[in-house]
């Protein structure tokens, strides 16, 4: 069927295990950043739609 | 104390896209429920080419898509960037030349593709021309967006303005990807890629263009109107941060679920299903933190008609999002593709999803531009429940049509025939639900029509503010300091660094995905027997794509029993590599055409196309009578040939110069033959070569077999 034509390229069954690497370690990347954030950091952004800027904009 | 500035909220072009969202969606639903009619009166097409089901399809999806969410994503990006960013739009010219242009785009688009122009590739209809204009205006709307980035007063970029970037490049590499294509003319083009790879490279547009150009500016619009209509800020923001770089980085992968059972390879397949899978995570991420935002206020619902629309609308992303991944496993995919429940699918989404976030953003937003309240609080809560009962009746009528049809198809009788051999059974079947259907766009159009008379209403009684003054200290350059270390925050305040790392985590997807796509032409074992179109064929394909055939009839017979039964041997990427560009279809309202080649005489597909009643009682398929009464333009043969050349197809050199006298042999043979049949047509007519052509389709494999 179908799927045999691109049996012949070569090194092709990398590509899926290449894929699944990087999601993992964009992913991983990601949670770290989030477990970083400062609390206050997160009031000021979520905040941000908001004109509340005296409150919440410690400039 | 730092010292404040004041400046002024340019108001004016928010209006513009306001009343052009609005305008555009009454537009694009009429058109919407016109096609819906259509399937089962078929005459509604008045005999006028330009009205016909095949030509009007592209227009309603194309005025939903680009003139009504187009405009309302530019109506909100306006609005919320230059308030997120305490910054006026970087240039007033820029704004105005992006709102004009993009209405000259949709005006074109609503010219040419009743005229028959189009690509026919599914959400890039458009030729080139414009193709090239929709490019121009996309850069004018990216450097007004970074333009005011650059210019902002508030140093960190809210999580909506992510989502606006991640579209605007997104959105850029797609669309130039897809649209890569050679003229013939100043009104037609051949796609660059053939068969497969132009396939592989639609859907990955096609999928995406979902992704970024429905979904994506969206969200970002979500997650800017909903904290301020519901006064409170977004449920989470670090569930945001998710939300947006595991959507961005997943989405792009999952184009493959739209090929699933074709020519693409296994793996590919897969990969699309495995992350389209993935993706629920994100999505409903996403959903549960627009949900959640109103947590402890959910009494609120009973009041707000814009939170009642938003609500539904975030309720629709996630059931979408939910359906989407189911559709992508192969299983489910067998059963649906080509039914209505893809018609089902992308309905949730757009009047659910696209549809409620816009009309409740325009009950938030009208008011506060004409500095007044809402007209009628009773006519928005009328629209919000017809048009909640319009989507109701319309998805539950596609589910049960595209459930019945589908297990009709596949019903064999205990003898092993098909227990439905004839598919217009399965057509008559569920033309009720095709009426029940278009009963509910009307209810959600009358709600539409609803909202433009209260929001016209409210802007009358109101005045429009157009330079909105606001105050806001200048940018502060030394950085803030938080107890906890780098972090997200980083990358956030530096939009330059934060567009790179988006478009590389839409790029790796993209590129892995289409590396196999340009391998896969070298890898395709020709088939000795199939062979280019010839003249004639040729312009009758180039009919075919005219009148939107392409619309409602598929030409890719995948490997199951049922279809090779019904149609004849499955597909083999080898018989499409030199079809520029594919015409597989996504829909089958009408039969699979691969084999239609030599199935009946030629007599019949006169009859067949001038009244499609007469050879199929029944038949839900617009006459063309046209066909039969128009001259077949062939003053362009020769430059189609040469074009096809330099696109790969192997049609020998100086064949150009007499490829209009193998056209005059080909149709004279045609006309005779229908002469015998006792059908005086003079050879010249489009009929023939359309004949010619659905002829020719599929026969390459049966002649070798013989």
């Amino acid at each position: 069927m179908f799927s045999n034509y691109l049996s012949s390229i070569e090194g092709i069954s990398v590509f899926p295990v290449v894929s699944l690497l990087i999601f993992f370690l964009v992913f991983i990347l990601m949670v770290i950043w989030i477990f970083r954030i400062d609390k206050s950091y997160v009031k000021q952004m979520e905040n941000l739609p908001f004109d509340m800027e005296d409150e919440n904009r410690k400039l | 104390m730092m010292q404040i500035e004041t400046f002024k909220y340019d108001n004016k072009i928010v209006k513009y896209f306001t009343i052009a969202t609005v305008l555009w969606s009454v537009v694009g639903m009429l058109v919407g429920l016109t096609i819906a009619i259509q399937l089962y009166a078929p005459a509604l097409n008045f005999g006028i080419p330009y009205l016909t089901y095949g030509r009007l399809r592209p227009l309603h999806t194309n005025a939903v898509i680009f003139a009504f969410v187009g405009n309302g994503i530019f109506m909100g990006v306006y609005y919320s960037l230059q308030r997120l960013l305490k910054a006026r739009m970087f240039s007033d010219f820029l704004s105005n030349l992006h709102f004009w242009s993009w209405q000259l785009i949709i005006v074109c688009a609503a010219i040419t593709l009743p005229l028959g122009i189009t690509t026919s590739k599914e959400y890039a209809e458009l030729e080139w021309p414009i193709d090239i204009l929709i490019t121009l205006v996309w850069v004018v709307f990216a450097i007004n967006l970074f333009g005011t980035i650059v210019k902002r007063r508030e140093k960190h970029l809210y999580v909506a303005i992510w989502f606006y970037i991640a579209t605007i490049v997104t959105v850029a590499v797609l669309h130039i990807v897809n649209s890569i294509e050679l003229p013939v003319t100043f009104f037609k083009s051949y796609s660059a890629y053939a068969g497969v790879q132009d396939a592989l490279v639609q859907w990955w547009y096609g999928h995406n263009a979902v992704a970024f150009f429905l979904t994506t500016p969206y969200l970002g619009l979500m997650y800017y109107f909903l904290p301020k209509a519901a006064n409170r800020p977004i449920y989470s923001y670090r569930l945001s941060i998710i939300h947006f770089w595991a959507l961005i980085f997943l989405y792009i992968w999952a184009g493959p679920h739209h090929l699933l059972y074709s020519a693409l390879p296994d793996w590919a397949q897969s990969l699309g299903t495995v992350f389209s899978i993935m993706l629920i995570a994100p999505s409903w991420g996403g959903m549960i933190n627009g949900l959640l935002t109103l947590r402890g206020a959910w009494d609120k619902l009973r009041e707000d008609v814009v939170l009642k629309f938003m609500v539904v609308a975030i309720t629709a992303y996630g059931m979408s999002t939910f359906e989407g991944p189911m559709l992508s496993l192969k299983n489910v995919n067998a059963l649906a593709h080509f039914t209505d429940w893809i018609i089902a699918h992308v309905h949730i989404g757009a009047l659910g999803w696209n549809g409620f976030l816009t009309f409740g953003i325009l009950y938030w937003l009208v008011p506060r531009l004409w500095n007044t309240t809402l007209y009628s609080k009773k006519q928005a809560n009328f629209h919000f429940w017809i048009g909640f009962l319009g989507i109701v009746f319309y998805a539950s009528s596609m589910y049960w049509s595209a459930l019945v049809q589908t297990l009709m198809w596949k019903q064999f009788t205990p003898a092993g025939l098909l227990q439905y051999p004839n598919f217009l059974e399965t057509v008559l079947q569920i033309i009720p639900m095709y009426v029940i259907r278009s009963i509910g766009g009307l209810l959600y159009f009358i709600g539409v029509l609803v909202m433009v008379y209260n929001l016209i209403k409210t802007a009358k009684q109101g005045k429009f503010v157009a330079d909105e003054e606001a105050q806001a200290p200048p940018m502060v350059i030394a950085p803030i300091k938080y107890k906890k270390g780098l972090g997200h925050r980083w990358i956030e305040s530096r939009p330059l660094q934060f567009t790179l790392l988006a478009a590389v985590a839409i790029l790796i997807g993209g590129i892995v995905e289409m590396i196999p796509t340009f391998l896969v032409k070298t890898n395709i074992p020709t088939i000795a027997s199939v062979k280019p179109y010839t003249p004639l064929e040729l312009q009758g394909r180039d009919l075919y794509i005219r009148e939107g055939c392409v619309g409602c009839h598929s030409q890719l017979i995948r490997p199951f029993r049922s279809e090779v039964e019904r149609y004849g041997e499955y597909s083999k990427a080898g018989e499409y590599v030199y079809d520029h560009p594919f015409l597989w279809g996504s829909k089958r309202t009408g039969p699979d055409l691969m084999r239609e080649g030599k199935k009946y005489p030629n007599v019949w597909h006169y009859y067949h196309m001038n009244d499609p009643r007469l050879m199929s009682p029944g038949s839900i398929m617009p006459p063309f009578a046209w066909l039969s009464e128009n001259v077949l333009d062939i003053s362009t043969t020769a430059k189609k040939i040469s074009v096809l050349r330099k696109l790969g197809v192997p049609y020998p050199d100086g064949f150009e110069n007499i490829a209009n006298n193998e056209l005059r042999k080909q149709a004279d043979t045609i006309a005779l033959d229908l002469t015998n049949a006792g059908v005086v047509v003079d050879p010249d007519k489009e009929i023939i070569a359309i004949i010619a052509y659905l002829q020719r389709l599929g026969t390459d494999i049966k002649a070798k077999k013989q």
